[in-house]
Parts: structure tokens; sequence; C-alpha cells
């Protein structure tokens, strides 16, 4: 796997890797800008701001970029999260040239048209309303408020509903002006094409956009956790849930890589398949303790690699007629477990060997490649993704027994409860 | 470009005596086997008061066998990262699994084991009965989920298409372990069995494999029930309103009967379809009711061909105030659909979109299993993705409106709508 390198004067960084299983390419630009450059009044903003630019711009009306996209056989879309804006395109690899026209046009000429930011603010607040019927987004809002009192990961992308409602145009413009520039954002080709030919085509159509100042920095880190932090939450539903959320190293953390083989041990390998659902892990500890236990009836655990701090997240949907404290009391004896107990030889190579595997298997889909290279160098650099599996594979016993000491004690943790309306005052 | 496609050239089919049919494409330069097929074993024959018995019975296959126990066969499995697991449809039970090339034999040993010596044990049962109660549970409180469930009641009363697959809380709650085993035996055989293998392995050792791992499986007595249920017929609009406490956002679906995909009429109804909500983000629908109307956060169609004829439906998630503009403009679209001939640059538009498309679609190893598997069950041919490109291009914009009158009739639909209290 050779990834070339190379920044455009206009400061664009520029990732192309060669993929030629099939004849076809996928083309990223990844922005350096998510909610967690959002501050209280204009959460929400970045999510949005990527909507506005599928809105059109004189090159590309409103709705154009889909149905040209459609007709050429290819897929795109946008996403938002806490660390990133970005937007791409797959298409068949002759047809791959559209994919650079279309998103020098977006970094450069939107138009964020006035009526367009208004009928928007409506389908916005339906996302929100969306996510707001799911327990377990509202579970995951209430615990990541709780965890973090500082750091912008406070709040969800969607953003809260107060600044839905009065996010105006201007303020959704002046996003774009301050985080849309090449010098803040990385262009990422990955699939059928000739690395050389394909850099002279970034260079001639993203070459001639001016770098703009360079963005505020996001200079509020979350002060250490002093004690575990616990949230209840009542809503709808009959059925409970529990999440816990431990405080874990950002991505470029030498920690990172130990976590990460803890987790699979504990929770199981995370699946690198943008589009499709994690593997099941049955083998993992916690699917033993809670879900074959008759506790909870399934239960999943993430370590995102992040640019700041941020949390391993482990959720359960507790069985009927279980408690959330019952659920949590058998967790708490895993977590001890970790804390008091090397993990064994053979969980740790199984470990590498089933990240290994998904990693192996990210790259049969070049979109897959394309949002692994792209989401690594937003959040650390080329040489994280490049590394990734020599640097799982170099963990050893004792680093997995130190970072649980460091990241996987209770004082480090927020715990949060969801109870169904009906059931909570029994279980209270 | 379409000479790279899978061709009778390129893929091996094989039939084994005992029914297994076999379809291996290599794909090179991949790390992985993907693994994939179905059997004729869905909830088509279950009673209304067993809904959920196939599911059930599907899911206890991998939860402990003669030689493996549940632990054993997640920990053999997950340790060198490969994954495999059942699930049931109507018609079908399908199976799908993934390994390094490496393990391929591991993933046929255990899929195997799963389909011919599965055990049943009683706590597994009773931990997966357990798991799909909660889900159920779930699934009360899921406009989503809701929206869907009662439209399918709506459509097909006293018909297998109309009940849950997953069943539900009463009757899942009153299946006994003699059920699924009952199941087992009177459905599962490898007559009518498809199992495709894509991936880094040549087809003589995949076909060896396989014949290693399913060739000496013998069913006694058992006939896949391969049966198509009868096409229901509309007589007048349905509505049915789900009220779920706590929720801010309403779901809906709204639709009609639909047609099998042997149907002479399928190719347009799916060039209709993904003019009316399927191109370029969700067609005429994403176009009128998502960007002119700003009324949902998504709205598309979805035409459900399958053995028998399944439904033809409109989807949308909406705030609650604006549930009945949504149906107006979903209703607007339809008419147009019907009353007017669609311009030839739409339809040339759509057809560019599902020719086109298809090197996406062929990427992954999972893509190209899941075409094999199309082709067999549908009776297509080895040589349907060379004809592909003809098929679609030879609808007509006569056709997509003769499927449109046919079908979509905007005064008589079923309509479902799940929500908070209005």
């Amino acid at each position: 796997m050779t990834i070339l390198k190379h920044t455009l004067d206009n400061g664009l960084t520029v990732l192309l890797l060669q993929n030629r299983r099939a004849p076809v390419t996928t083309f990223w630009v990844w922005y350096r800008v998510g909610s967690r450059n959002e501050v209280p009044g204009i959460t929400g903003i970045a999510h949005w701001a990527e909507h506005m630019l599928f809105k059109g711009s004189e090159a590309f009306p409103k709705g154009q970029i889909d149905k040209l996209i459609a007709r050429n056989g290819g897929m795109q879309n946008g996403f938002t999260w806490l660390d990133f804006t970005t937007f791409f395109e797959t298409l068949p690899a002759d047809r791959a040239d559209l994919a650079l026209r279309i998103e020098a046009d977006r970094m450069a000429k939107a138009l964020f048209d006035a009526d367009e930011v208004a009928l928007e603010r409506s389908v916005i607040i339906s996302e929100r309303q969306g996510a707001e019927n799911e327990p377990v987004f509202l579970l995951s809002e209430e615990v990541s408020a709780a965890a973090f009192r500082v750091h912008p990961y406070h709040h969800e992308t969607i953003g809260d509903m107060c600044d839905l409602e009065r996010i105006s145009h201007e303020q959704l413009w002046h996003h774009y002006q301050t985080y849309y520039g090449p010098n803040n954002a990385i262009a990422v080709a990955v699939g059928d094409f000739d690395a050389t030919q394909m850099l002279a085509r970034i260079e001639e159509t993203f070459g001639p956009i001016p770098a703009r100042s360079d963005p505020p920095p996001v200079n509020r880190p979350e002060p250490p956790q002093r004690g575990e932090r616990r949230v209840t939450l009542v809503g709808a539903g009959t059925t409970s849930y529990l999440q816990v959320a431990y405080r874990a190293p950002a991505a470029s953390d030498p920690d990172f890589f130990p976590l990460a083989v803890l987790t699979t041990v504990l929770t199981g390998a995370s699946g690198m398949n943008l589009f499709a659902s994690s593997p099941p892990n049955r083998s993992s500890r916690l699917y033993r303790a809670l879900v074959e236990t008759g506790l909870a009836a399934n239960v999943s655990g993430s370590l995102a690699a992040m640019l700041d701090p941020y949390l391993y997240n482990i959720v359960a949907t507790v069985r009927a007629g279980q408690t959330p404290a019952q659920v949590e009391a058998a967790l708490d004896e895993q977590m001890d477990r970790v804390l008091t107990e090397p993990i064994s030889a053979e969980e740790l190579e199984s470990a590498v060997k089933r990240t290994k595997a998904e990693f192996a298997y990210s790259s049969e889909s070049v979109t897959n490649q394309g949002y692994w290279l792209g989401y690594s160098s937003v959040v650390a650099d080329v040489d994280w993704f490049e590394s990734f599996v020599d640097r799982l594979e170099a963990v050893t016993v004792e680093d997995v027994a130190r970072v649980a000491q460091v990241y996987l004690s209770q004082r480090n943790r927020t715990v949060g409860h969801y109870l169904p309306e009906a059931l909570s005052e029994a279980v209270a | 470009m379409s000479s790279s496609f899978p061709s009778p050239e390129t893929i091996t089919r094989v039939e084994l005596p005992n029914g297994v049919t076999v379809l291996v494409y290599e794909t090179f330069g991949s790390p992985s086997v993907v693994l994939s097929g179905y059997l004729w074993a869905g909830a088509l024959s279950e009673t209304p008061a067993q809904a959920g018995l196939a599911g059930f019975t599907s899911g206890m296959l991998l939860r402990g066998t003669e030689t493996r126990s549940f632990g054993q066969i997640n920990d053999e499995l997950e340790s060198v990262g490969a994954r495999l697991g059942f699930r049931s449809g109507v018609h079908t039970v399908g199976f799908g699994g993934k390994a390094l090339a490496e393990d391929l034999d591991l993933l046929l040993d255990i899929l195997a084991d799963g389909l011919q010596q599965p055990t049943f044990p009683g706590d597994e049962a009773e931990k997966l009965r357990g798991q799909i109660l909660t889900n159920l549970e779930r699934r009360a409180h899921d406009t989503r989920r809701m929206a869907s469930l009662a439209f399918n009641e709506l459509l097909y009363p006293d018909h297998p298409y109309g009940r849950s697959v997953s069943g539900y809380l009463e009757t899942v709650s009153a299946l006994g372990r003699e059920e699924l085993v009952g199941y087992y035996r009177a459905h599962y055989a490898p007559q009518g069995l498809v199992i495709a293998v894509v991936g880094a392995v040549s087809p003589q050792t995949a076909v060896e494999r396989v014949r290693a791992a399913l060739g000496d499986w013998q069913s006694h007595g058992v006939t896949p029930n391969r049966s198509a249920p009868p096409p229901v017929h509309l007589a007048e609009a349905r509505r049915r309103t789900v009220a779920i406490e706590g929720k801010t956002q309403a779901d809906l679906v709204l639709g009609w009967p639909g047609l099998a995909r042997s149907d002479t009429d399928y190719m347009a109804a799916r060039l209709a379809n993904t003019i009316l909500g399927v191109f370029g983000m969700m067609g005429r629908l994403g176009d009128h009711v998502r960007e002119e109307l700003g009324l949902a956060y998504y709205v598309y169609s979805q035409l459900e061909a399958g053995y028998g004829a399944g439904p033809w439906t409109a989807i949308a998630g909406v705030n609650p105030a604006n549930v009945q503009q949504a149906i107006d403009g979903i209703l607007q679209e339809v008419r147009r659909l019907r009353d007017e001939p669609v311009p030839a640059e739409e339809l040339a538009d759509s057809q560019a979109f599902l020719t086109g498309s298809m090197p996406l679609r062929l990427e992954t190893n999972e893509g190209v299993a899941a075409t094999l598997l199309d082709m067999e069950r549908y009776d297509l041919g080895l040589d349907y993705l060379l004809r592909y490109a003809d098929l679609v291009n030879a609808v007509t914009v006569g056709d997509v409106q003769a499927v449109a009158q046919k079908y979509l009739n905007p005064e008589v639909y079923a309509l479902a709508v799940a929500g908070p209290e209005a």
C-alpha cells in the first residue's frame, strides 16, 4: 500500500491510493471542522452547513449533483461528525473527473441561498426529531453532556433544538467562509487511476482556489475527571438502556492502540465498513457476562479514534424484567477483572487478528478505503493509517494492563440509565 | 465494461446430487472470501399462531450443534475475524459469512454443522427468546418499524406477507422447543439450497470444499415449500394509525400491491419506481416533498418484487403536523406519473443510473454474491448481466406510464402512520 501525499500551494493536502481491484474510483474532500468547532448558540451549524452544500452553485444548481452522479452510475453523500465534515463521490473509474469538478466547486462557489436556508431549517429540525424518537440517542446525548463539561464534544452533532430554531443565514455563510478553505481540507482519491494524472487534474481543479485565513483553534480541553458522574433519563417505551462512557485517549496518543486491544477483548472488534453493521462479537467478555446471562438483549462498545480525548462508550439494551442497575453490576465485575488480572496472550492474539481482518475487509471497497484514509488524516495523520496494523501488533499484555489502570477506573466514567416512564418508579 | 461482468464464462455453477446448487466466482487480489446463500425454510409455512417460528428456528442453528456449543462456534469464528449468520425471510432462510480466504474451510464446516446437526439446546432457546422479545418490545415503540408492520397487516390481511417474520410478543412467548425442532425437521433440506462462494478462491477448490461440507446431507422426505402466495387485490382505501407516546416524529407508509420479480412488468415498474422515489436522492418524491416543500427528513419509494407480489410503497418520516401535507405531496407525484408521460430525458437518466451503477454494485465480494443469488432465485440466467443493459434500455415512456396506471391508484391505497397521538 503506497499512499502518495502532496500539498498544493494553496494548502490543500492531497492523498492518493491506487486500488485496481475494480473499475471504480472514490473521491473525498475532508474539512477539518465538525461540531467540535461549535460554541453554544450555533450548535448544529457544521451539519447544517453540510446540508447547504447540496443546495446549489451556479455551475451545479440545486439537485443537479444528485442527478449527475446517479446518471453516471455513481453514489455520493456528505457526513458531519464531531471532528469533520466530508463529502464524497464514488464513480465508475472513467467518470471520476466529475467528482473533482463537483468538489472544487463546492469548496469555493456554494450559493447559500436564503430561501434554501429557511426550507432546510425544517428538514434539520425533522432530522433532530427523528433522532429524539430513539431512546439511545437521548441517552447518549445526556451522557456526552455530562462527560464533557468544557470541551465541545459536550453536544451532539445535530445540535440543540433552540439553536436549530435560531441559527441565521449569515451565521451559516460565516461558517462556510471560515472553514472551507483548501488549507483546511484534505482531498483523498482511492481507486483505479494513474496517480500522476490524478494529481495533475486535482492541481488544475483545486489549485486556483485561494487559501483562506487559518480557522480559529479549539482551545477548551476537558479538565481531568475527578469522580464518577451519573445521569438518569426517564422517557417513552418499555425498554431500559445502560450506557457507560470512560474517558479515553485521542487517536494520536500512544495509549490508543493498547486500549483498542482491550476494548476488543471487552466488547469486540469494531467493524470498518461504513455501510454495514459491526460484527456480532459474541465471544467478547461483556457479551458473555451481560447477554449470555440473560441480563441484556445486546451490548456494544466503541472506542472512536478522535482528534481530542473522547470516550470508550458501552451501550446495553436491558432485557425485559431486568434493570440497568443489575446490568451495571455485572459490567462492574468484568471491569474489575481487567483492572486486577492481565488479559491472556491468546486474547491479545485473537483481538489483533480480528482487527486485522476487519482492516483487510475494509480495503475491498474503495469507498471504505477512502473513508478510512481521510478519517485517519483528520484525527491523526496518514502514518496512523499506514502503520495501524503494525502498531496493533506491537501491543503487549503489559501495555494493556497499564492502560486499563489509567482509563477504566470508575472515577473516570459517566454512567447513564434510561428508564421507561412506566417502570421508572419501580426501579429508580 | 460489460465484458468484465460475471458471465457464463466466468461463473461456475454446479448442482450436487443431493439438490444443492453451488455458484462460484473468483475475484483476484481480494483478501477475503464471502459465502452466501439460501434454502426454502422461511416463514411461509408458519401458521398465524406460530408467527416468528421460522426466524426463531434459524436463529438457533448456530446456538449448539452435535459437535460444538454456542460459545465454541463464536470463539472459532471470531478468533479469526470470521462471521456467519442466518436470517429468515418469508420464503427463504438466508445465510451469509465472511472470512479471510485462508479460513474458508472453517466457515463451511460451521455452516454445514449448523444446517445438518443443530441440537436446539433448551437454555439457548430461552436466551434467544428473551432477545427476540426485547426486540419486539423495542419495535412497539419504534415509529418506523410500526408503520411498516401496520402497513403490511393492512395490505395483506390473512396472508403470509401481512405477518411479521419476527413474530409478535404472544406468538414468540408461546413457541416451545419441540416446535423449533419440528420446523427444522419439516423444512430444512438440501433440495433447492443455493450457495455462492465469491472471493480469493479458485472455482475448483470452492466446489470441492462445498461438496465435502454439504454433499452428503440427505433429507428425509422434506419437500421445500416453493409456492408463491396468491396476489391480493385492494378494492377500497384503507388507513391505520398507530399512536406511540413520547415521539416527536411520525413515519408513514403508503402503498399498493405490487408485482413478482418474474412478472413481465418488472423492468418497467423498476424504472417507474426509480423515477418516482429513487433516482438522484430519492427521485421525484425527494424533489417535491423533501426539497420543495421541506417537509420530510427522508422520503423515498420502494418496489419489493420478490418471489411473490410484494408491496410497492412510498415511505416518509415527517413532523406530526405535516403528515397530511406529505401524503398529499406523495399522491400528487403519483398522479403526475400516471397522467403525464415521463419526459424521455428523465427516463434516460434513470436507465443510465440502473445500467451505470453496476460496476459499483459488483465492486465487493458481497455485491457479486448477492447478484449471483438473484440470478439463481429468479431464474435470470448466468448471462443476465450481459443482457441487463438491453433489458433496462428497452423500457419506453409508454411502458412506464402503463405500469403507473396499472399499479399506483391515487384514490385507492393502504396507508399506515405511526407517531405521537395527533
